[in-house]
């Protein structure tokens, strides 16, 4: 045997060990990429997670700093740990990106999303439409006397929550922003 | 300093101010302003290729001989399409290419004008970053920063797509700024990690070192130090197909390149091993094989510039982002502080294994006095050529496999194959890149006769240019790469693996001016070489070999490294269907 001391986690043993340490579980990642705001970088972000067959469950961009021409990206991703580590260096070979922070392990986050409803309907489900919108804290941004669009902002799994209680009272449209999150604190 | 110019004229300027003194290109509507001032001027020499694909791969030649980034130059549309094969093989092998491309005129992009193609959409998965200018006054400092990009951190293919009125109109030219770019990779290793290398290097009893082509990249100075590390330590030594040259073939500690083709003693090595050092390479899957069964007792280190190479597709104890020559050098100099520590009792038993696993002699094949065996063949070649001052090139296929077991390279940049992409067509093309930056050279592309067809027309680039390659084809008359996969995996049913109307290559030599040798019996064989090598200009050399040869040792897909089939007799029933539906 080896005199090796080796640490926890290495494949020594043998390597069918190796699944519990890299483990087929997948999560769910946010990731914030800071990229050079320049023509095409989307395309590469994009092109990255599409090429190498990772997931894309919501992504928002949009230039955050003008004077430094910097754009931000916010990716929500799912893999196993290890595809999740892939990705985020995957994303730092880019030569437009400057940062790739992973929100969901750097410390707590706030994830915040946009979403507006249309709602038909008429009668008891108007109303009550009405009313669910107010417990949710939507905002009626248009109303004609058979529908409403409703205005809700909130974490990702409270749109969908006011999705769900929608939808039997007449939801015909949505449209989602995607998710937009920051680190708290300092 | 600044200057006025026309964005064509910056082209060249931007050349000249990176040293450049060789490109390959080809010229067409959209790129005709930059060939006006590469005929105004003298100190860039441009080689006129016959399609764009051999300009990419010659330049790759230049590239991975010299050490310095390969140019290209190609219009738009068709020729930056052309050019699609070289990027994608320059990027999966790390070669550092500056592509410039012409494009339609902005007012028209979008317009499917003519020869327009979206080059960049195009190129984006297959450059490490690419540009289209739209403004004369940033195309200097956009040239600058892609030889930046090119050349920096791990090494890859740049594209630079310039519009027609880029190239006519005026602008301010800028020199290089040595501090101008953000982009900088980290090149210096962390010390923790490095110590607890040297650590695991004072213990182990079976370690072994498995470099590849980034060693190469980063430079002879890393190669220097490798070889300081291998020889003071006493550990074994093995190489992937990109890295081969790095260690001398000669040295003492040397194992022979590893994987699917490896060397019996490479793989066994690798998979008995109790400290895997990997130092450049990126446990690719011709290296590893079945990965749940890969080297299975052995605590992993690995150093390479590019951290996403690190655990990804092998878990890493060790893990190690940094340049090979700087990281080395760091290794060398705590293993030194430490006292110069190994195991030396486990590491002479371990010396003893792998020697037994040598006595196995897996290169032997079964030779012949009618036929010219392959193997033979590269053996009389390396007889005959290793005291040259020599550079090889290869094709893709079995012959490639065989050059790099057979032939033994004592230095860096004198092997130029496709590892990554395996592009048959690549050889004779990066021949002539090679001997375009070594004009005294002794430069031979081994190569199948069915790749050497891909990118045959290139006879006319290496006549007119009087450069005196020798294309040295095995010829099997086979795909046989190919048809050893079929024989092996897919029950001997050899379909469309045959090279049918191949033809006459003495004649076909002559036709372009150039010399043809042919010969079948291996009695010939030493005085057809001599010829060849004598020869002052370019030798197509038609080697008549055994048509059904076939290469071991071999690894098929989805085995362990501890199951390789070292002959015909072992590859009965040997090969599950399982492994049939990998590549
Ligand atoms: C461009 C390209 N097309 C197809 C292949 C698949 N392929 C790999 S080896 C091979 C046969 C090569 O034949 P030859 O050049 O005669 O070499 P041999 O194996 O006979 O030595 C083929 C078709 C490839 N590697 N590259
Ligand atoms: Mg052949």
């Amino acid at each position: 045997m080896s005199a090796l001391h080796i640490k926890k986690g290495s494949t020594r043993h043998s390597a069918y060990n190796l699944r519990p340490t890299f483990s087929d579980q997948e999560e769910r990642h946010t990731l914030a990429v800071l990229v050079e705001n320049e023509p095409g970088v989307l395309a590469r972000v994009i092109g990255l997670f599409s090429g190498r067959g990772y997931n894309i469950e919501s992504l928002t961009v949009a230039e955050v700093d003008h004077t430094g021409h910097m754009s931000r990206i916010t990716v929500v991703t799912t893999g196993t740990p290890q595809v999740i580590e892939q990705i985020k260096a995957q994303l730092g070979r880019i030569v437009s990106v400057h940062e790739v922070h992973d929100l969901t392990v750097e410390g707590d986050s706030v994830e915040r999303e946009l979403a507006i409803f249309k709602v038909v309907g008429d009668g008891d489900k108007r109303v009550e439409a009405l009313r669910l919108a107010d417990i949710f804290r939507a905002n009626v941004v248009d109303s004609t006397l058979n529908s409403f669009i409703f205005e809700i902002t909130g974490a990702p799994e409270k749109i969908d929550a006011f999705a769900d209680l929608m939808r039997p009272l007449g939801l015909t449209e949505v449209a989602r922003t995607g998710v937009a999150a920051l680190l708290r604190g300092s | 300093m600044t200057r006025e110019m026309t964005g064509a004229k910056m082209v060249v300027e931007a050349l000249k101010e990176q040293g450049v003194d060789t490109i390959f290109g080809y010229p067409g509507g959209a790129v005709l302003p930059i060939y006006d001032e590469i005929f105004l001027q003298n100190d860039i020499r441009h080689i006129l290729v016959r399609h764009e694909q051999g300009a990419v791969h010659a330049a790759e030649g230049y590239a991975r001989s010299t050490g310095k980034p390969g140019v290209v130059l190609v219009t738009s549309g068709p020729g930056a399409t052309n050019a699609v094969t070289g990027l994608t093989d320059a990027l999966l092998d790390s070669i550092p290419l500056v592509v410039l491309t012409g494009q339609v005129p902005t007012f028209m992009i979008g317009s499917d004008a003519f020869q327009e193609a979206d080059t960049v959409g195009i190129t984006r998965p297959c450059t490490k970053h690419n540009w289209l200018v739209k403004d004369t006054d940033k195309l200097s400092a956009t040239l600058h920063e892609g030889f930046h990009v090119a050349t920096s951190g791990r090494p890859g293919p740049v594209l630079i797509d310039i519009p027609k009125d880029v190239q006519f109109a005026t602008g301010t030219y800028q020199s290089a700024k040595p501090t101008g770019s953000r982009y900088q990779p980290t090149v210096k290793g962390d010390m923790a990690e490095i110590t607890e290398l040297v650590a695991a290097i004072e213990t182990a009893e079976r370690p072994v070192f498995y470099t590849g082509g980034g060693v190469i990249n980063s430079g002879p100075a890393a190669c220097q130090l490798l070889r300081e590390l291998v020889d003071a330590t006493g550990i074994p030594i093995t190489s992937t197909l990109m890295g081969l040259g790095a260690y001398p073939a000669s040295g003492d500690n040397w194992l022979g390149m590893l994987g699917m083709h490896g060397l019996y003693e490479a793989n066994l090595a690798m998979h008995d091993c109790d400290l895997m050092i990997n130092i450049g390479a990126r446990f690719d899957d011709r290296i590893t094989g079945r990965i749940d069964a890969f080297s299975p007792n052995s605590q992993k280190a690995h150093i390479d510039i590019d951290p996403s190479s690190i655990n990804k597709v092998i878990r890493i104890d060790i893990p190690i982002v940094g340049d090979v020559g700087h990281v080395l050098e760091d290794v060398l100099k705590v293993w030194k502080s430490r006292g110069r520590k190994v195991n030396r009792e486990a590491i002479a038993k371990w010396q003893e294994q792998v020697s037994a696993w040598r006595k196995v002699n897996c290169l032997a094949y079964a030779g012949s006095e009618k036929t010219i065996k392959p193997q033979y063949a590269l053996q009389r070649l390396e007889a005959l050529t290793k005291d040259h001052d020599r550079y090889i090139t290869t094709e893709v296929g079995q012959h490639q496999m065989w050059a790099a077991q057979y032939l033994n390279f004592e230095d860096p940049n004198r092997w130029m194959t496709s590892g990554g992409l395996g592009t048959m067509g690549y050889g004779f093309p990066a021949s002539i890149g090679v001997q375009m930056a070594h004009p005294d050279a002794l430069v031979i592309n081994v190569a199948g006769e069915a790749s050497w067809l891909m990118n045959m027309q290139e006879m006319g680039t290496a006549t007119q240019y009087r450069l005196p390659v020798k294309q040295f084809i095995l010829n099997n008359e086979r795909l046989g790469m190919v048809r050893q996969w079929q024989e092996l995996l897919h029950g001997e049913r050899y379909s469309h693996s045959w090279s049918e109307s191949l033809p006459d290559f003495v004649k076909l030599a002559e036709a372009f001016g150039a010399k043809g040798i042919i010969c079948s019996d291996p009695a010939d064989l030493d005085d057809a070489i001599m010829e060849m090598i004598t020869h002052d200009g370019p030798v197509i050399f038609d080697c008549l070999v055994e048509k059904h040869e076939n290469c071991f040792p071999m690894i098929p897909s989805g085995k362990a490294h501890n199951e390789m089939l070292m002959g015909e007799a072992d590859t009965k029933g040997a090969i599950q269907a399982g492994g049939a539906v990998l590549v």
